[in-house]
Parts: structure tokens; C-alpha cells; sequence
């Protein structure tokens, strides 16, 4: 019953959602704010399905996500390794973990104009910026992961006489797997905002600089279908975040 | 053995005393790095000729606009859908498609609608400001002790005495911590867009720096956006502790 009931709720939830852009409908076709700013939904729509069959939108959706992955997937690693390596000693910690912490509130998009100077408007550039900037939060949580684990595993460890690697890959790491997992979600969303900033910026092939060019030649139709592709991106990624955490943590929700 | 607390200030003097004489040994001259000691000169020289404050000063306040702005439309529709379970439940389809939307990806519609300046990076850092306050207020609002609530209910309260009187005082420590993470959002949105593309404010300053090919000058820039970053950080927490003590503490997602 509840179930049902919960089906009845999501439909009329996505009906609101669908009197929304009835509404957006009605205001462009009514022309309360100029077409040049506010396509109506039909418009977008249009657009978007033009620029999948006749445009270079897949291309540019292709690039965008390409920046978004392999920066993340560089993030990743070496955010985990450099963590785990930080992490797992106490001094290494009491050395490092000030300064990182002092990092840490530092807005990431300031180390652009940095990477420009030492990269200039490359695909590197990109890839040093959206690591740079989404390492942060799997770094600070696999540090935060290995040092709260329960300090009995290290004792068993030890009495083990188990290697460090083995420590790390057997105790540590999934211990600190749901804050590692927690991390990478958040940097997926960083992840993508620096593509675009550094598409716009670089002029590199992408949504963001795609977008751009739209804005400035006032195709106010091309913009709204690539910001809706970009919401689309942000909505699958963590979507597809979320299965992989459920999946990967399952063995955790039996014990 | 060093005492803990100066432990921390180890590794960042060793990094700047090896760059320092690496620069010195090589005779740095580059576009893109300098020597701590020309860092540092260039930081004195733009805070003693307002360089820094004037920039400081646009990039917060469009911070801060942005976050009254954002904060209050979060505020406003956090507590309504934490009070309401049915309205609650009829957006969440509308939430979860606009949410997201990374804030950036408006820039070129906020650019067209409304041109350069405050205006255009106020309203992308509202809208970023906009999703941590509602869903963490909406949360705080439902998570309020029930038998709270059910004090309200014997008292026939109405509806506004209700938030005004029961749900914001209990709900108040975890909204400010919303607004504590999303006043760090706005700072990282305000540098974003204007390091884009918005010529004011910190991020238009270190971005002319760095295409003047003033190294130095740019890489004081990035110290001070990361003092401000952390001066804002600290003061809030200190703000946060000072204010409500250990009652903040929960549901504390940082």
C-alpha cells in the first residue's frame, strides 16, 4: 500500500514538474520576457534534438565529459594514494594535515589564472585545474577515513604482523570506503564546473564553450538546450554515483 | 622533539625556504613563477596601495548579496516543504531537475539577461546559494523534536506562530550551519565567475595579473584569495561555536 502510495506521490510530483514548463511555455509564447532571453521549452527542445542529429552537440557533450573524467579519474587516484599515504602514518599527519586544512577553503578556480601561466590555454591546463580542484574532497576524506578507523583492526593488525600495504588494502581502505565514496561525489560536481570554466576559458571543445558562443551570438534556443544538457550531466553523474556507493557499501548494511 | 603545535608550520617553511633558494640558484625569470620573497614584496605593495581591499571589497559584497539573496528564497522554500509534507512531496521532481544545474552553467544566460557587473554574478551565486539552504534547512525542520510540535499543536498555534515561535528557534543551530557551508559556496562562485569572465572583483585582479605576466603579483593574489577563504571559514566556525555551542554540532555534514 505504501508503496503504491509512494508511485501515486511520484507521479503527481512529476506533474507539478510538468505544469512548470507548462508555465515556461506560456510566458514564452505569451511574451512576457523576450524571446531573445527566455526560448520557450519547445524552442530548447527543438534545439536540442537538432543538435544531436544534425549538430556537433554529441561532439561537444563527448568533450566536456572526456575533461570531466579524466580529471576526476586523475583526482581520484592520486587523491586516494596521496590520502592513504598521509593518512596512515600519525606524524606524516601532525606534519601535513595543517596545511591542508588551511587549503582547503581556498577557492580552487583561483589556481586557474596559476595553470594558465605554467600550462598556457592547453587540454593540460584543463586536466591540472579539474584535478586540482577535485582532489580536495576524496584527499580530506580518505585522510579523515584512515584515521578514524576503529584503533582494535590496527592492534589485530599488528599482531598479525600483517605489511603496511597489506594494512592498508585489507583494514584501512574499506573502512574508509563510505568517506572515500562520499568524497568522489562531491568531486564529481567540482569536477564539472571547472570543465566548464576552463571551456569557456581555453576555448576548448566543449558544452561550456558551446554555451558561450550561444550566449554571444544571442541563439538563445542553443544556450538553454546546453544548459539542460549540463544539468543533465550533473543529474546522471551523481545518479551513477549513487548505485556505485550502494553497490560497492552492500556488504556493509548485512553485518 | 617539536611541540604539535608548531608542527603544522613545518612543511609549508620548508616548502617556501626550498623554492625560495631554488628560485635563487637558477636566477629565476618566468612568466609564471617567483621567488617567496618577490611574492611577498608584491603582497605588501598591494595592500599598501588598495589594490587588494578594492578588489576584497567587490568580490564580498557580491558574496554576500548573493548569499542574503539565495539564503532567504532556500530559507523561505526549506521550511515550507519541511513544514508541508504534501507540498514536499509535489516538488520533488522540480528540485531534483533544476538542483543540478551547476551554478556556472548560467553564466552565459545571466551574461545575456543581464550584461556585466554585480548584478549578473549576484544572481549566479544565489542560485548556487539556493540548494545546500533548502535541503538542509528542510531537513533541520523536519528533524525538529516532534514533541515540540506537539506542545504547537496543543497550544492551537497558528501556522506563522508556529515557524516563528517553535520551528526556527529549534531549527536555528543546523540553519546556521547551512548558511556557514553556503557562504563558502558563494565566495568559490564569486571568484569563478569573475576569474570566467565578470571584469571585477579578485578573480578579474588575478586573472589581469597574470596576463600582465606579473607573476608575482598574481601568485600574491592567490595567497590572499586563500586568506580570505580561510578567514571566512574560521570566523564563521568561531561564529558557529560561540554562538550555539555544542547544539550546532549536530547533523554537522563538514
Amino acid at each position: 500500500m505504501t508503496s503504491r502510495g509512494a508511485i501515486y506521490w511520484r507521479i503527481a510530483s512529476f506533474a507539478v514538474a510538468a505544469g512548470f514548463v507548462g508555465l515556461w511555455q506560456l510566458i514564452a509564447d505569451l511574451r512576457l520576457v523576450s524571446p531573445v532571453f527566455l526560448p520557450g521549452p519547445d524552442r530548447a527542445w527543438a534545439s536540442l534534438v537538432r543538435g544531436f542529429t544534425s549538430g556537433d552537440l554529441g561532439s561537444k557533450l563527448l568533450g566536456t565529459l572526456e575533461h570531466m573524467a579524466y580529471g576526476w579519474f586523475l583526482a581520484s587516484i592520486a587523491g586516494i594514494a596521496l590520502g592513504a599515504l598521509i593518512g596512515s602514518s600519525r606524524s606524516m599527519r601532525s606534519y601535513i594535515a595543517p596545511s591542508l586544512e588551511f587549503l582547503r577553503p581556498l577557492p580552487v578556480s583561483a589556481i586557474i589564472p596559476v595553470a594558465i601561466a605554467l600550462f598556457g590555454l592547453t587540454q593540460g591546463m584543463a586536466l591540472f585545474v579539474i584535478a586540482f580542484g577535485a582532489i580536495w574532497p576524496m584527499l580530506l576524506a580518505t585522510i579523515h577515513g584512515f584515521a578514524a578507523v576503529e584503533p582494535r583492526l590496527y592492534e589485530v593488525a599488528r599482531s598479525l604482523h600483517m605489511s603496511r600495504l597489506a594494512v592498508i588494502f585489507k583494514i584501512a581502505l574499506p573502512s574508509a570506503a563510505p568517506d572515500i565514496l562520499a568524497g568522489m561525489r562531491l568531486s564529481l560536481t567540482v569536477a564539472l564546473i571547472l570543465s566548464v570554466v576552463c571551456e569557456i576559458l581555453a576555448g576548448l571543445d566543449g558544452l561550456g564553450h558551446s554555451v558561450l558562443l550561444s550566449a554571444r551570438a544571442f541563439r538563445s534556443a542553443d544556450l538553454f538546450a546546453g544548459v539542460i544538457l549540463l544539468g543533465m550531466i550533473g543529474y546522471l553523474t551523481s545518479l551513477m554515483m549513487s548505485f556505485a556507493e550502494a553497490r560497492i557499501l552492500r556488504y556493509r548494511r548485512r553485518s | 622533539m617539536i611541540p604539535d603545535r608548531f608542527k603544522g608550520l613545518v612543511f609549508p617553511a620548508a616548502a617556501l625556504a626550498a623554492l625560495e633558494i631554488w628560485a635563487r640558484s637558477v636566477d629565476l625569470h618566468s612568466d609564471s613563477l617567483a621567488p617567496p620573497s618577490a611574492i611577498a614584496a608584491a603582497f605588501g605593495l598591494a595592500i599598501s596601495d588598495g589594490a587588494f581591499l578594492s578588489a576584497t571589497r567587490d568580490t564580498l559584497a557580491s558574496a554576500f548579496a548573493g548569499l542574503i539573496i539565495g539564503g532567504a528564497i532556500g530559507l523561505a522554500f526549506g521550511i515550507a516543504l519541511g513544514v508541508f509534507q504534501v507540498f514536499d512531496r509535489l516538488m520533488e521532481v522540480t528540485v531534483e531537475a533544476v538542483r543540478p544545474i551547476p551554478s556556472i552553467a548560467l553564466l552565459p544566460i545571466a551574461l545575456i539577461a543581464l550584461g556585466f557587473g554585480y548584478r549578473m554574478e549576484i544572481a549566479i551565486i544565489a542560485f548556487a546559494c539556493v540548494w545546500p539552504i533548502l535541503i538542509l534547512s528542510r531537513a533541520a525542520v523536519q528533524e525538529v523534536e516532534p514533541r515540540l510540535m506537539e506542545v504547537a499543536r496543543a497550544l492551537r498555534l497558528s501556522p506563522a506562530d508556529r515557524v516563528r515561535k517553535i520551528i526556527i528557534p529549534a531549527a536555528l543551530p543546523r540553519i546556521f550551519v547551512a548558511f556557514r557551508l553556503a557562504a563558502g559556496i558563494a565566495l568559490i562562485v564569486a571568484v569563478t565567475v569573475e576569474i570566467a569572465i565578470n571584469p571585477i572583483g579578485l578573480g578579474a585582479a588575478i586573472m589581469a595579473a597574470q596576463q600582465g605576466l606579473q607573476p608575482d603579483l598574481m601568485l600574491a593574489y592567490l595567497v590572499w584569495i586563500g586568506v580570505i577563504g580561510y578567514g571566512l571559514n574560521a570566523g564563521l566556525n568561531l561564529a558557529q561555536r560561540h554562538l550555539f555551542g555544542r547544539a550546532a554540532l549536530v547533523g554537522d555534514p563538514a
